[in-house]
């Protein structure tokens, strides 16, 4: 059976009636969208405490967040209180911690999802949109302004519509410590020549020149994804993440071996390493460069942050040039059924202003606001170097993990990657592994 | 055939011990140099993670933690306010102490009625819970997530209104996960009570209801409280229910909060560290003050009369 | 064997007296059914009919939708209609290709060689050890069950602490800079110290209890008939704790079967610390959503258990008539 293409050919193949009549019924409410739904969906939607749009004053839409930590959370209570207030409506927060609420998030968005909740954008959004999961929003966008086209077209489905309201964004870059180049000569690599070379004057005066941690086996990706952009070309790698491409191809084979040949220049032992301990290399001066995204400032101490710098990476092929990053866009996404879709609209529309993003991107000096109104005087010059970075950029990708199938990237190419981090030469079993594993998963439903 | 004998009370019968010769002394202080450096070696993790809790984490990224200094207080009380224990601690009670009463209560019940007749479906009946304990966790969750989301509840009991994302049905399935082992241990106990007090209970007229809840019941307070403590142990540690049978952040108990303070891009581990150990403290607690019905109760199953 | 010690019958006349129970040899000591009346049965019907009611509504009927679920490709997504059935599909996948499965199934093997090897007989033998008048006995005792009584999530906090390679205790102790936890090779024997940890005290706990039941007179016997310490454990009470070492082994076999969360909570069951359970949880939880895929490798857990569960349950049905 073939993947919907459609939300309407997803409905077509409904529960047939000889289903029980309670699961058809739970069912429907929860795909069917605004329709005259007789029984239990109209009835909850009718009761229920607090969280419906009913004769009160001011409604109340939910909020589901995934913004755990300490500082996130209250930036967002922030923001989400301002942009209440604007859009004329009572938030209710439903905080969970990061991993659960990312790894729940199947049955969370079966379940009773929050009117409106924080995601990503890229595949794993289009995902829930074609499981027809996740709301509507063109609407919301019809009226939004700032946004560039490229964030636009990341916000939208397969279907051609809105789905997403983008908040804020982090580039993927080499990130490199302004005292260390300054007191040592270094000059920031324009080739990957330049780099290599770089790379061994780095070794022979004593420190790691890549730093480098894949325990939780994401990290990893944003290496595969770059190489694989400058090498191939930023159409190849969306069509490879979308499953277009084999794995097998000599094309990607190359990128492997390519990497390869860098390997002997990263941070040995990175299976058993976290980011967070490869970012500390950094700041103690024990590596010269690390490709991570901009979050790794949050490794460094207040007084180290201005000495933070970074370059993208440079061009392997000097006819694909270095103008495609990694750049993951966070933002907000709207339940399918929310119980107050007008007020979870209105909040939508809130937070896609540039006040909300500034409300948020102030506590946390390593993303950056998407709108282009949004005031950038107080960014730090690392983020305004971001901004240029990603304006300049002709194409945005986002990231493997939310490039393409959550279940390929999770139990196939994150182990098969660390596999072949331990035993590069095993490329070509890794890559046929890959790609027979990926036939079995793409081609179901 | 076993010939070995179980107190009733179900205290550990140390001191029963007289059957052990006199050792020469020496040997003793062996014995005590070698266990005593063993029940160090088994402690020092956890006192280690114990006096990681103490320190400032700015102090120990910097130095290391083998180094010594950075002494703090700070830790427990950001991990209590961070975490918001006070509510989680609060879900869990909800949680643990139904479960743990309708577990015991449920698991009396089939207990008696295994240990006292002889029906010909017994076995059948004690296999069905026995294996129920023993079944890995991960394999139900899908069906039962499922199960969970397609029962409608009153909104009285649960405000999501259905079973998912309520503590009615965290409540439901601890007990239905635990009862196995409970219905093993308590019919192996309720076994060795004598059959002429039911005799002589059926002779003043007493029914299965007087029997059970007059003479079955308060006999059985040891292997029953032994058990409370084991269940309360068990279900107040268990995390994997949660994480996916609840969708609500407030509701999650205690040990699920423990995930808040692993950021998504920084973790303090010394925060973690007191987090940890405020949330063991309730265990330890029972575990201390109930410690040698808590011996007992593993082993009622083990050496059954 | 001697006879079991009895106490007189009258003693045990009076309802809710406490103390020591009268030992009767085993003999047809339970009523008959029709003896009771209609109340009577009612009341017994409910009594086994509700806990088994949710116990079968909550444990086995998930268990055997997942077993049927094997059969599908199903994404966790939609109704039951959406669900796709593909046969033998996923059970082939799982053992043709699927990398991290083999790898699963040796470490639980190498798992339970180790539990049954080290941890079990060291549970054992510190039972041994304290099942005498020992002064600090209780301190001895809660020491070794300790791990037991934490929460495995605190746990695999506590061996961070030690294990990490770069700020990690041992590391930083032993001078050295191996990758406990990151490389291969070595991080599944530093997870299992840890495991051993937590299952040396479960097993002690259970075999001393059983120690301590054992019928004094046996030892005495023993020692007047001159044999050492140790000829009188092997020969005399190691085989009367029979029952005891069965279950001590299934509940070994079982553990080692079902380990879980220490390698959760390090890096989620990969690179070196692949186990079944870890694997099932992989592709079940979280997004990646291969329920189908995920309930064969569950369904193949849970036949390896059945598997011992009936060893169980055989030896405990035998010594239950």
């Amino acid at each position: 059976m073939s993947r919907p293409q459609s939300e309407s050919e997803y409905l077509s193949r409904l529960v047939p009636p000889s289903v029980s009549a309670l699961s058809r019924r739970r069912f429907l409410q929860a795909s069917a969208g605004a329709g005259g739904l007789v029984g239990l969906s109209a009835l909850l939607a009718a009761c229920g405490g607090d969280d419906s749009g009913g004769g009160s004053g001011t409604s109340t839409v939910t909020f589901g967040s995934n913004q755990s930590d300490d500082v996130p959370k209250k930036a967002y209570a922030t923001m989400l209180a301002n942009a209440g207030k604007a859009a004329g409506v009572d938030v209710k927060v439903n905080t969970v911690d990061h991993n659960t609420f990312q790894e729940n998030i199947n049955n969370y968005l079966q379940g009773k999802p929050d009117d409106v909740f924080t995601w990503f954008a890229g595949y794993r959004m289009q995902f829930f949109a074609e499981k027809g999961l996740i709301g509507d929003v063109s609407d919301v966008w019809a009226n939004m302004t700032g946004m560039s086209d490229a964030l636009k077209t990341a916000s939208t489905g397969s279907d051609g519509k809105q789905y997403f309201v983008p908040l804020d964004y982090y580039p993927w870059a080499v990130f490199y410590r302004k005292s260390v180049f300054a007191e040592k000569g270094y000059q920031v690599p324009k080739t990957l020549d330049e780099f290599k070379a770089l790379g061994t004057q780095m070794k022979k005066d004593g420190l790691v020149p890549i730093a480098f941690a894949d325990k939780d086996g994401w990290p990893a990706f944003g290496t595969f994804d770059i190489l694989n952009m400058r090498i191939n070309g930023y159409q190849f790698h969306v069509d490879l993440m979308a499953g277009k491409e084999a794995w097998t191809d000599p094309k990607v084979k190359t990128v492997f071996d390519t990497w390869r040949g860098l390997l002997p220049l990263h941070q040995e032992g990175s299976l058993g390493r976290t980011w967070q301990e490869a970012a500390q290399s950094l700041q103690k001066k024990e590596a010269g460069t690390y490709l991570l995204g901009m979050f790794v400032g949050q490794q460094f101490p207040a007084a180290d942050q201005a000495d933070l710098d970074f370059f993208p990476f440079p061009e392997v092929d000097s006819t694909i040039g270095a103008d495609t990053l990694d750049a993951p866009i966070d933002g907000f996404l709207m339940a399918k059924k929310p119980r107050n879709e007008a007020g979870a609209k209105k909040l939508l529309g809130a937070l896609a202003k540039p006040a909300a993003e500034q409300d948020y991107v102030t506590s946390d000096p390593t993303v950056i606001a998407v709108s282009s109104d949004a005031d950038t005087s107080k960014y730090s010059p690392l983020q305004l170097k971001g901004v240029e970075l990603v304006k300049n950029a002709k194409n945005i990708a986002q990231f493997l993990d939310r490039d393409t199938r959550p279940d390929f990237s999770s139990t196939v190419m994150i182990p098969s990657i660390q596999a072949w981090i331990k035993s590069p030469d095993d490329v070509d079993s890794i890559l046929n592994s890959v790609e027979s594993q990926k036939k079995t998963i793409f081609s179901a439903q | 055939m076993t010939t070995s004998t179980l107190t009733a009370s179900g205290a550990l019968p140390d001191a029963r011990d007289t059957a052990a010769p006199r050792r020469p002394r020496g040997s003793r202080v062996t014995l005590h140099v070698f266990l005593t450096g063993m029940a160090l070696v088994w402690l020092f993790p956890v006192l280690w993670a114990v006096l990681s809790s103490f320190r400032d984490y700015a102090y120990t990224s910097t130095h290391g933690y083998a180094s010594f200094g950075g002494f703090t207080l700070a830790n427990y009380k950001n991990a209590w306010e961070q975490a918001e224990f006070g509510r989680h601690f609060w879900n869990s009670v909800i949680i643990t102490v139904p479960a743990v009463t309708a577990t015991l209560f449920l698991a009396s019940c089939v207990a008696f009625v295994l240990a006292r007749f002889s029906f010909k479906f017994n076995i059948a009946l004690l296999g069905l819970f026995t294996a129920a304990n023993l079944l890995p966790q991960q394999s139900l969750l899908i069906p039962l997530y499922r199960l969970f989301r397609e029962v409608p509840l009153p909104y009285w009991m649960s405000d999501s209104g259905i079973l998912l994302d309520s503590f009615w049905g965290l409540i439901l399935i601890n007990t239905a996960f635990q009862t196995g082992f409970c219905v093993f241990v308590l019919s192996n106990y309720m076994k060795t009570l004598p059959h002429e007090l039911y005799e002589a209970a059926m002779v003043d007229g007493a029914g299965i209801m007087r029997q059970f809840f007059q003479i079955t019941l308060p006999l059985c307070r040891p292997p029953l409280a032994a058990l409370a403590t084991l269940e309360v142990t068990w279900i107040y540690n268990e995390f994997f229910w949660a994480t996916v049978l609840m969708q609500t952040g407030d509701k999650f108990p205690i040990t699920s909060s423990l995930n808040n303070l692993r950021g998504t891009f920084f973790t303090d581990d010394n925060l973690v560290s007191a987090a940890s150990v405020l949330v063991a403290l309730p265990t330890l607690v029972v575990f201390f003050i109930l410690q040698r019905q808590f011996v007992s109760g593993l082993t009622l199953g083990a050496t059954k009369g | 064997m001697t006879d079991l010690p009895t106490v007189p019958v009258g003693a045990m006349s009076e309802a809710g007296a406490p103390g020591l129970r009268a030992r009767r040899p085993a003999g047809p000591r339970r009523s008959r059914a029709h003896r009771l009346s209609r109340t009577d049965k009612t009341v017994l019907t409910v009594m086994v009919a509700v806990p088994t009611a949710l116990v079968v509504g909550l444990v086995w009927l998930p268990a055997l939708a997942t077993v049927i679920l094997s059969f599908s490709n199903w994404d966790g997504i939609g109704g039951l209609g959406t669900i796709h059935w593909i046969g033998f599909d996923n059970y082939q996948n799982v053992v043709t290709n699927y990398p991290p499965f083999k790898p699963a199934i040796e470490h639980n093997l190498i798992w339970l060689a180790v539990m049954f090897l080290i941890a079990t007989p060291l549970g054992m033998f510190l039972a041994v050890l304290l099942d005498r008048q020992l002064r600090a006995s209780r301190f001895y005792q809660t020491s070794f069950f300790l791990p037991v009584v934490l929460s495995l999530a605190l746990l695999g906090f506590i061996w961070q602490l030690i294990y990490s390679s770069d700020q990690g205790l041992l590391n930083a102790v032993l001078g050295t800079k191996v990758d406990w936890y990151g490389d291969p090779s070595v991080n599944l024997w530093a997870v299992l110290v840890a495991a051993s940890w937590r299952h040396t005290g479960y097993i002690m706990l259970l075999y001393l209890a059983g120690l301590k039941a054992v019928d004094p007179s046996l030892r005495e016997a023993a020692q007047m008939d001159g044999a050492s310490e140790r000829r009188a454990f092997f020969s005399v009470v190691f085989p009367v704790m029979r029952p005891v070492n069965v279950i001590i082994l299934v509940v070994t076999v079982i553990e080692s079967l079902r380990a879980f969360d220490l390698v959760w909570v390090i890096n989620k069951g990969r690179n070196g610390l692949e186990l079944i359970s870890a694997l099932v949880t992989n592709n079940v939880v979280g997004e990646a959503s291969r329920i189908g895929f995920g309930s064969a490798l569950a369904t193949i857990m849970l036949v390896i258990s059945l598997v011992f569960i009936t060893i169980y349950l055989a030896t405990v049905m035998r010594e239950d008539t």
